[in-house]
C-alpha cells in the first residue's frame, strides 16, 4: 500500500510540476513562434506553434526598420562598462569595510546599509536634476556613474571577504605585503565566486533595465534596446511578428548567460534569502 | 599609546584609500539625492520657473489629487493580491521541488528564468497574449465556452488581474528559490521525531516547516511588498496607466508627474510618500518579526 501511495504521490507532484513548467515556457515559446510567422499568421487559431513556411526575414527585418544594431551596441556597451567598473568600486570599499579596521567603519557601513533602504524611484528626480546641471542628460555617462557605485555590491562583497580568515593577511602584512597588493594578490583570487556572482546580477540588470534609460536616453543614438523594443511597439503598432523576433534578440544574451552560469544565480539568490 | 595612534592613523588613511572610488559616487549619488527628495517635496518647481519653497503645499495639493489617490489606492490593490499569490505559489513549488525528485534543477532553472527575462519583452508577450479579440487566452476561452470573455488589459476591471497575473507570474520563481533555501536548512530529525508523535502531513507543515521557514517568509513578504510597491515598467508598457486611471499606480504617477509634465517638487512629494510607506512595512516587519520568527541562534 505505501509503494502504491507513494506512486500516486509522485504522479501529482510531477503532473503539477509539467503544468507549471509549461505555463513558465509557454510565453517565451509563443513569442519565439510568432517572430517567425507572418503578419497575418501571428493571431491564427488554432497556434500553429510550428510554422510551414518560417519567415527568417523577419530578423532581418528589425535590424533594417530601426537602428537594432545601435541600440545593440548601446547596452553591450553599457552593461559591460558598468559591470566592470561596480567590482572596482564594489570591492576596494568591501575590502575596507571587511578587513581594515578604522573608526568610523561602523558608521559609514550603516550609512551605506541605510541608502540600501530607498529605492531608486525616490532618489530619481533629484539624481535627474543632478544630471541635467552636469549636462549629462541624454548620455550613457549618467546611467554610467549612477550605476557604477551600488551600496548593494559593497554589502554582498562584504559579507563573503568576512568570511575568509584575517590570519592569512595577517601573515602577508608581517612578511611586508602592501595593503593593495594584499587585496589584488589574496583577496580577489579567493573572492572570485562572489566577484562572479556580483557581475551576473550586475549584468542581467543593466541590460534589462528599463526606467534608467526611459529617464535619460532621448535621442535614437544613445537608446538601449528595451527602450528600441518599446520603440517598434510604439511606431510599428500592429506588426507583431517584427516586435517578437526584437524581443527574441533582447533576451538571448540573458538566456546565454542564464545558462552558463545558472548555479552563480541561484546559489546567489538562495544566499540573499538566507542571510534575511 | 603614541605607536596606537599612528596605526590608527595609517589604519585610517589605508581605509579611505580603498573606500573613495565608491564613496565619492555613493555621496554625490546617492547621499545627496536621498536628502535632496526631501528638500524638492517641499518646493514648487516646474521646468520654466525657478524652484520656490512653499512647505508643505505639495502635500496638501496631494490629499485633494484624485488622480494621486486613485494611484494610491491601485498600488495598494496591486500589493494586496501580488504579495498572497506569489508567495502562495513560491511556497508551493518550493515544497514541491524539495521532495527529492528527479530532475529538479531544470524545473527550478524554468520557474526561475520569468524572472531573469527582460519585463519589456515579458511585458509586450502579454500585451498580446491578453489581445481582447485575437489573443491565445482569449480564443481558448472562447473554445472553452465562454462567449464573452474579458477585455484584459482595454477593461477597467480586468487591466489590473492581467497586470497582476503577469507579474506573479514572472516573479514567484525567484521566491520560490528562497524558499528552497530555507526548507533545505531544516533539520530531517525534526519531521523524523513529528512523525513518531503522530503528525500528519499537515500538521508537520504547519508545526515544523512553517516556524523553521519563518525568516525567509519575514524576508520575502518584506521584500515582495517592497518591489510591489515600486510596480512600474510592467504597467508602462501593457497598459500606459489605462484604461482611464485603472492600472495608473504610485511610480507611474510619479514618472509622468516628474518627466512628462515637469513638476519636480510635487512628483518628489510623491516619492516621500512612496518612501514612507515603505519605511512603515520595513518598521512593522522587523517589530513583528520577534514575535513570529524563529531564528535557529
Amino acid at each position: 500500500m505505501g509503494k502504491l501511495h507513494e506512486l500516486r504521490r509522485k504522479i501529482i507532484l510531477y503532473t503539477l510540476l509539467c503544468i507549471s513548467s509549461i505555463s513558465m515556457v509557454l510565453p517565451f515559446l509563443w513569442m519565439l513562434s510568432a517572430s517567425l510567422k507572418s503578419e497575418k499568421d501571428v493571431f491564427s487559431f488554432p497556434i500553429q506553434w510550428i510554422t510551414d513556411a518560417p519567415v527568417w526575414r523577419n530578423y532581418i527585418v528589425i535590424w533594417e526598420k530601426i537602428d537594432f544594431a545601435t541600440y545593440y551596441m548601446n547596452t553591450i556597451k553599457l552593461t559591460v562598462v558598468i559591470t566592470i567598473l561596480q567590482l572596482i568600486t564594489c570591492s576596494l570599499a568591501a575590502y575596507a569595510f571587511a578587513k581594515i579596521d578604522f573608526p568610523e567603519q561602523k558608521v559609514l557601513f550603516l550609512g551605506y546599509l541605510a541608502t540600501m533602504m530607498v529605492p531608486f524611484q525616490v532618489v530619481m528626480i533629484p539624481q535627474f536634476i543632478i544630471m541635467k546641471n552636469l549636462h549629462l542628460t541624454d548620455t550613457h555617462m549618467a546611467l554610467i556613474l549612477l550605476q557604477a557605485f551600488s551600496p548593494f555590491g559593497v554589502f554582498l562583497l562584504r559579507q563573503y571577504y568576512l568570511n575568509i580568515p584575517n590570519e592569512l593577511l595577517e601573515a602577508a602584512r608581517i612578511d611586508g605585503m602592501g595593503e593593495f597588493k594584499i587585496y589584488s594578490k589574496i583577496m580577489v583570487p579567493l573572492a572570485k565566486p562572489a566577484l562572479a556572482s556580483l557581475s551576473i546580477f550586475t549584468f542581467v540588470f543593466v541590460w534589462n533595465d528599463f526606467l534608467g534609460p526611459l529617464i535619460y536616453l532621448n535621442t535614437d543614438k544613445n537608446k538601449t534596446i528595451q527602450l528600441g523594443i518599446r520603440k517598434f511597439i510604439t511606431e510599428y503598432t500592429s506588426e507583431y511578428s517584427l516586435i517578437m523576433a526584437a524581443s527574441v534578440c533582447a533576451l538571448i544574451p540573458v538566456l546565454i548567460i542564464f545558462l552558463l552560469a545558472q548555479k552563480y544565480f541561484i546559489e546567489g539568490v538562495a544566499m540573499t534569502g538566507m542571510k534575511g | 599609546m603614541t605607536q596606537n595612534k599612528t596605526i590608527i592613523r595609517r589604519n585610517r588613511m589605508k581605509a579611505y584609500a580603498f573606500l573613495a572610488p565608491n564613496f565619492v559616487g555613493f555621496i554625490v549619488f546617492t547621499l545627496i539625492p536621498v536628502v535632496y527628495a526631501f528638500l524638492l517635496s517641499f518646493m514648487e518647481w516646474d521646468s520654466a520657473r525657478p524652484a520656490v519653497f512653499v512647505g508643505l503645499s505639495n502635500y496638501f495639493k496631494l490629499f485633494k489629487d484624485t488622480g494621486f489617490r486613485i494611484s494610491l489606492l491601485n498600488t495598494l490593490y496591486y500589493t494586496a493580491i501580488t504579495v498572497p499569490l506569489t508567495i502562495v505559489f513560491a511556497l508551493a513549488f518550493a515544497l514541491i521541488l524539495n521532495e527529492g525528485l528527479k530532475g529538479i534543477k531544470l524545473f527550478r532553472a524554468l520557474h526561475f528564468f520569468p524572472h531573469i527575462s527582460s519585463i519589456v519583452a515579458v511585458a509586450v508577450v502579454w500585451q498580446f497574449l491578453y489581445h481582447p479579440d485575437f489573443g491565445p487566452i482569449n480564443m481558448v476561452l472562447k473554445q472553452i465556452g465562454i462567449a464573452n470573455p474579458p477585455r484584459w488589459t482595454s477593461s477597467v476591471t480586468w487591466a489590473m488581474p492581467a497586470v497582476i497575473f503577469m507579474s506573479v507570474w514572472k516573479s514567484f520563481g525567484y521566491y520560490m528559490i528562497m524558499f528552497i533555501a530555507g526548507l533545505k536548512a531544516i533539520p530531517i530529525q525534526l519531521y523524523e521525531a513529528a512523525k513518531i508523535d503522530g503528525a500528519n502531513g499537515w500538521k508537520r507543515f504547519r508545526y515544523v516547516t512553517l516556524p523553521m521557514i519563518s525568516p525567509t517568509m519575514f524576508f520575502v513578504v518584506i521584500i515582495s511588498i517592497i518591489s510591489s510597491f515600486k510596480v512600474f515598467a510592467q504597467v508602462f508598457i501593457m497598459t500606459e496607466g489605462g484604461p482611464g486611471r485603472a492600472t495608473s499606480v504610485l511610480v507611474y504617477k510619479i514618472y509622468t508627474d516628474a518627466f512628462k509634465n515637469f513638476k519636480f517638487g510635487y512628483a518628489s512629494a510623491e516619492a516621500v510618500i512612496l518612501f514612507i510607506f515603505i519605511l512603515i512595512v520595513t518598521i512593522i516587519q522587523y517589530r513583528g518579526q520577534e514575535k513570529w520568527v524563529n531564528y535557529m541562534n
